[in-house]
Order: structure tokens, then sequence, then C-alpha cells
């Protein structure tokens, strides 16, 4: 429509004997005339981010190469530059920084690698439930499972702090079982830790309380998420599944009917079609359900900012918390920028080679091959 | 149409380009060293980090009061989060003339050249205890006035103390003394004491040894001495006898709600919970008490808060002149009265343990008493001693205190 307002006064139906190769003149004018439009239309947006997103990031990576002070602006000849000073303090220089940012890497290591698993494993589950046609009252169950996920996560947070006091429910609950209960926000024992304690293992070994890599014993390595950790990732695993269960539902009502149908036909068991009709035909949804999550739990802030503060003995200290701390309370603000550019890394790369694991390969062809080939058989014997 | 809705789109991406650039580089990010001082009728911005309702009221009248009675105006702002506000309005160079400075941050802002040092500009400046001075003291210059100041004293619960069959006799004086009247509690079912698990509970010993983390004049570590070690020792042997506890453990948040619930019948605070008590839980009946002496005689720690000015406030004179109006003897009294805070100026001492005689052992503190650490970098070298003494029962002090030193080595040389 546009190109016929262009041309102007000639009535294109009147001209209409001379329109093909006036066409194919015009075509490589309209082209570049639209690559102009596209950047006009995309311009604001391209502004915004700009301005708003990556101005702010190179500001930001310049203040992590100075030593700022938070005093007037950080882009004056008066701030000394200090180089790469404030990634090699996290890494290399033994001293207080590194120690709390290697003790803040564990405590994310340990919460990334039990909260991602788990909550994508219940989001599954979650989705599978609701999807279900037998089930009754669908509707309920979704909201119900969608519910702490649109709730505010500081509300949540805080009540979550009532739960887990020392007199709180969970406790009453375990009481009621003759169990007693741990303090859950004082405790600053892993819980590998306590496990190895109710087997007679008090004292860590000998071996294992120096040495160690960037600074930290292979003892505060290896102790594992402390009590207080854990009620924190209890508390993330429920009220995130409810989302991703929402983007597994939406890909399991993509599957086709017919697949499942010809699984059945083909005499596959029920685990036989989740294992090889439902779950690859889910991959994409996964990857974007893991690398969420991944990204989402390295970046954990509020959580441990209303229920925490890094306390008890930085055990619940996170890169993002730490790197707020630095900057706002400690005023290093060129190390704290460095932390979260350090963040920004690790989460890049963990993405980068999540999509690399779950590429789509000749396995899956393979897989679905097999598929067929069992369905085959096991419809054969029957 | 179209013609002109892209001639529009051209100009709109124009103008939004240049605002880019202009945002990016035409803004001028090199500001004028000094600003100047104006003079004539000042529109004084004041921050304050409020301990609630009633300080924040109290200050908001005094500021009015005086703006009228000088001809200037003052805004006083309640502060969410009085660091990070602060941090941010300095970063962005517009801080507000006159705000809180704690203590504890007083270094940090002070070795920035965030502060003005208007200390020897100020009327009567001696007239401040001298251990508040020395707070608020770096190179020899007194940056700001302190406002008013709190100390740590032991609070006994009278209704717990005379069902343990305790009398007054019982009071301790010594940490002996303080050992044999916990163990009489616990053998009666009481936890003796709650205690915060932090340096500015426990450090109160490490004071009455005669130790402190860094040396008077705040440029040498000495976390790492037999007098520090012996009183985190002293501590551990309290915890681990079950004679302290920390509020957590008691389910409470801090040390003084464990005391109001009746859960421990001693605590181990300061001023500031006479206003907590009487506000949740009013039928506490408990005395005031000096801290027990240790080995080295007695030992306190006090907290305070001055009135800062920014280096970089255009309305220099005047915020001296507000500050003056704010810390003079009358105005600090009313406070007292609003929000029950202690003069920080000797000459209104008698007056004020006339209106308040049971906060005798508070003021008595402010002559043996200890500021917190005045060097700057400190902050994250103290939460993570502060980590330290959170398992601390199970900890070992002496490894403890090794690392406070290295940590403290770093900060003050770097």
């Amino acid at each position: 429509m546009a190109t016929d307002v262009l041309a102007g006064p000639d009535d294109p139906r009147r001209a209409a004997p001379a329109e093909p190769p006036r066409r194919t003149r015009r075509r490589g004018g309209t082209r570049s005339g639209e690559t102009a439009a596209g950047w006009l239309f995309v311009a604001p947006v391209i502004v915004i981010l700009g301005l708003f997103m990556l101005l702010p990031i190179l500001m930001a990576l310049w203040v992590s190469l100075t030593d700022w002070n938070g005093q007037g602006s950080p882009f004056t000849s008066r701030v000394p530059l200090v180089g790469l000073d404030n990634y090699t303090d996290l890494f290399t220089r033994d001293g207080l920084a590194r120690q709390n940012f290697m003790t803040s890497i564990r405590n994310n290591l340990y919460y990334v690698g039990i909260v991602v698993p788990v909550q994508t494993a219940l989001a599954l589950f979650l989705a599978l439930v609701v999807n279900n046609r037998m089930l009754r009252g669908r509707g309920f169950f979704r909201a119900a499972f969608y519910f702490p996920s649109v709730t505010s996560s500081v509300a949540i947070s805080v009540v979550f702090l009532f739960i887990f006091a020392n007199a709180g429910a969970v406790n009453r609950l375990l009481a009621l079982f003759g169990i007693d209960g741990p303090q859950w926000f004082a405790d600053s024992r892993g819980v590998l830790h306590l496990l190895l304690g109710a087997l007679g293992m008090d004292e860590p070994p000998r071996a294992l309380t120096s040495g160690g890599p960037f600074g930290l014993a292979w003892w505060d390595w290896l102790s594992g998420p402390s009590v207080a950790m854990c009620s924190i990732i209890i508390l993330v695993v429920w009220t995130t599944s409810g989302t991703f269960m929402l983007m597994f539902l939406a890909a399991l009502q993509q599957v086709p009917e017919t697949l499942e149908e010809a699984g059945k036909l083909d005499g596959a068991t029920r685990w036989q079609r989740l294992r090889f009709i439902t779950l690859p035909s889910l991959r994409p949804t996964m990857f974007l359900v893991l690398a969420l999550g991944v990204i989402g739990s390295w970046q954990v802030f509020d959580q441990i900012y209303v229920m925490s503060q890094g306390d008890p003995a930085k055990t619940t200290l996170t890169p993002a918390y730490l790197s707020y701390r630095t900057a706002f309370r400690d005023f290093e603000y060129g190390s704290g920028a460095a932390i979260s550019f350090v963040l920004f890394l690790i989460i890049i790369l963990l993405t980068l080679g999540q999509r690399w694991l779950l590429r789509e390969r000749d396995s899956g062809r393979r897989l679905r091959r097999r598929a067929d080939r069992s369905g085959a058989e096991t419809g054969r014997r029957s | 149409m179209a013609r002109r809705f892209l001639r529009r789109a051209t100009v709109a991406g124009i103008a939004a380009t240049a605002l880019l650039t202009s945002a990016a580089c035409g803004s001028g990010f090199d500001d004028d060293a000094e600003s100047s001082q104006t003079s004539g009728p000042a529109a004084l911005q004041i921050l304050i980090g409020s301990s609630g309702e009633a300080e924040t009221k109290a200050v908001q009248e005094a500021a009015a009061s005086w703006a009228s009675a000088s001809g200037n105006t003052a805004t006083v702002t309640p502060a969410q989060d009085l660091v990070q506000q602060l941090g941010q309005a300095l970063a962005g160079d517009a801080p507000p003339d006159v705000f809180y400075v704690d203590a504890g941050r007083f270094a940090d802002y002070a070795s920035v050249g965030a502060l003005e040092p208007y200390g020897d500009k100020l009327a009567d400046a001696g007239d401040f205890y001298p251990s508040l001075r020395t707070a608020f003291t770096r190179d020899g210059k007194l940056y700001c006035a302190p406002k008013d100041f709190s100390t740590l004293a032991l609070q006994v619960n009278t209704d717990l103390w005379t069902k343990a069959g305790l009398t007054d006799a019982d009071i301790p004086t010594t940490w002996d003394q303080f050992t044999a009247t916990a163990r009489k509690l616990k053998a009666k079912g009481v936890t003796p004491l709650a205690i915060g698990d932090t340096r500015d509970r426990i450090g109160a010993f490490m004071r009455q040894n005669g130790g402190w983390i860094t040396s008077p004049d705040g440029k040498q570590a000495t976390a790492d001495t037999p007098e520090n070690l012996q009183a985190l020792q002293y501590v551990k042997s309290l915890l681990t006898e079950g004679l302290a506890r920390y509020p957590k453990q008691l389910d409470a948040g801090w040390a003084g709600e464990a005391f109001g619930k009746g859960s421990a019948a001693m605590t181990i605070e300061g001023n500031w919970i006479k206003g907590a008590l009487q506000n949740d839980f009013p039928n506490v009946k408990y005395t005031v008490h000096p801290l027990p002496a240790g080995p080295k005689g007695q030992g306190t720690l006090s907290f305070t808060t001055c009135w800062g000015i920014a280096a970089k406030s255009k309305f220099k004179d005047q915020a001296i002149k507000f500050v003056e109006a704010m810390v003079s003897v009358e105005q600090q009294m009313s406070f007292a009265k609003g929000f029950g805070v202690m003069p920080s100026r000797q000459a209104a001492r008698d007056q004020y343990t006339q209106a308040f005689p049971a906060d005798k052992a508070f003021v008595d503190g402010a002559e043996y008493a200890q500021g917190p650490v005045n060097a700057p970098k400190m902050d994250s070298v103290l939460a993570d001693f502060d980590t330290g003494l959170q398992g601390l029962d199970r900890g070992d002090p002496k490894a403890l205190l090794e690392r406070v030193q290295k940590n403290t080595q770093a900060a003050l040389a770097g």
C-alpha cells in the first residue's frame, strides 16, 4: 500500500500493462527505503535501550576499572584508574575481597545446583499433572500452582521468615513427629556437615581444613549449603516453579495428540511415551526453562536482601548481593562493579554451555527412530 | 501521507540520536572543584536517619523553629536507608547540606573528603564529651558536632531476679561475680544473659580487658593481642556453658526483644532499650547497672551520631548556625525528652540525670566508653568479624582474631 501511495498521481490500474518492468525497477528503490524506514521504526527502542541500558553498562564497566570512591562524577581525570586490579583482587590476591567473593560463589553454586534441577523437575511434574485430561478442577490447580509466582517476592519472603522461625510452623510440625527442628535462619552449618555429624563425624578431616582453591579451604567448598540457605532454596523453588509450569503447560498443549495416540497404538507404555514422545518435543521449552532458571538463580537478590542479608556467617551471601553491599555499603564502587561483571560473564558462559548441550543434534532423530522401533517391537510382542 | 510520516520519523530519529549523543558526552562530567558559599537566606536540605516517628517529628519541629527565627528554610527528610541514600547523593554530586553521620561510618566519609571539618568554628566545641570528640576527629581535626550518644549497660529483669532468689547484692560488678550469678540463674532454669552477636556488644568485654581492634589513633591493627583473646575466650565460655545466648537462639530479633519477652534475666544493651521496652513490653520491670568490670577495669562501648555538613554544600555558614542551634543544651534536652537520647554536652549532664535518674549507669559510661572503630574501609572487616562472632561458641577465638588482624592491616594500609 505504501508503494502505491508513493507512486503518486499515477493510477496503478491505468498503468497496468507497463507494470512488470516497473515493479522490478521499483523494488530496489522500495527495498532501500524499507531499510531506512526499518531503522527509523526501531530508532526509539534503540535510543531508549542505548540510553538506559547500554550506556549505563559501559559506564559501570568504566567504574570497574577505577578506584572511584563515590564522590562526584567517576568520569573526571581525578578518579584514579587502577586497570584490572579490582578483578585480580577477586581471584588472585589473598584478602577479604577474594574471601567474600569466593564464599558468595560457593553459596551460589550450591544454590543454582539445587534450585535449577529441582524447580525444573517440579515444574514439569506439575505441568504434566495439570495437563492430564482426567484431572478434575484443572483450572483450580493451575491457578493454585501459579499463585506464588504472581505474589510479590518480598511479601512471600517475609511470610517464610515467620514460617521458618524457631517456634514457627515448620518447627511445630517437626515437633509433632518428635523432631527437634533447627534454628533455620541462625544455623550456618552446611547440610553435608550436619549429615556427617549425624554419622558421628563431627570434626572435618584434617586434609580438608586447609589448602583449597582461591583461599577457601576444601572443607568450606564442600560442606554444602547452610541450613539457612536451604530454607531460601525451598522458598525459591516453590515460588518459581509455577511460572515454569506455565511454560511447560503451553508447550505440552502444542504436542500433537496424534503422536501420543500413535504411540499408544504402537503399544508404548506410559513411561515410554513420556520419555520418547513428550520430552523430545519439549526440548526448546526445556532449554528456555533451564536458561531462565540459571540466569535467575545466579542473580538472586531480593530474597537474600529481605531474609538474611548474607547472614548467618556469610552462608547466604551471593555475588549479586555482595556486589550491592560492596558498592553501596562499603563505597568500593569499582570492586562492586567488577563483581557484577564477573557475574555477567559466568551467566553468559553457562547459558552458552547450555545451548551447546541442548542443541538439536542427530541424536534427536535417532531417539525418535529408537522410539518407533521399540514401539514397534512392543507392538509385535503384544 | 506516508511521505509525511517518513519525514516525521526521520526528524524524530535525528532528535533521538542527538539526545543520545548529548547525554553521552555533552553534559560535561568534569565538575567544578569547589562550590562557593552563597550568602543570603539559605534553603537547607537535611537528611536524617530517624529512629522513628518521635525523632522525625522532634527534628522537624526544631528545624522549623530555627528556620523561622533565622529567616532561612530547612527541609528535613527522614531517610529510608541513610547510608545508601547518602552514597547516591554524594555520587550524584548533590548531597544534602546537613546529614546524620554515624560514628562507625565517619572515617569513610571524612577520608574521601565528603565532610566539611567545621569543628573549630563551633562556639564551645570543648564541651562535648572527650570520647565523643575522638570519635569524630581525624588527623587532629574535629569534623562534626556529636548530636547525642548512647552507651551499653547491664539490664536486669527484676521479676526473674527475685524469682531465682537473688537480691541486689547479687548484681555483678566483676567478671567472676557475673559467672557466679549466671550459674545461679541457670540452676533455676533461667537463661542468664541475652547478648547481641556483634562486636558492638561483645567488644565491650574486649575493652574491659584492655584490648580493642585498633590502636587509639586508629592507625594500627591491634586485634590479635592476648587481652582480646582472653576476652573472647571468656565470652565463649559463657556461650558454651549456656550462661549466655544469642538473640536468634532465643527466637528474638535482638537481645532487647528476648529480654522483654522474659527469655533471659539480663541483657547488655544501650539506652534505646528504654523506649523499645516501653512500646513493646510495657510490663517488664528492670533496673540498669554499669557493665561488670573486667580484669583491666570498667569498659563499655559508646555509639554516637554527628551533624555532618557536606563539603559541597552551598550554605556552609548557615548550616553551621543550624547545627549550633541543634546541639545547644536546651535543644538537646528537648530531644532527650522527645525520643530518649542522651545529650552530647557535659553541660547538660546534670539536667539530664535529674530528669532521668534511672539512666545514671548509661551517662556514667561516657567516662570510660570506647567509640566505634575510627578508620575508613573497616566496615567489611568488622562485618567479617561479626561473622566469626556468630559462630564463636564453636569457633576458635585465636584464629578469628588472626583473621581480623590480617584484614584490618590490609584495610588500614590501603
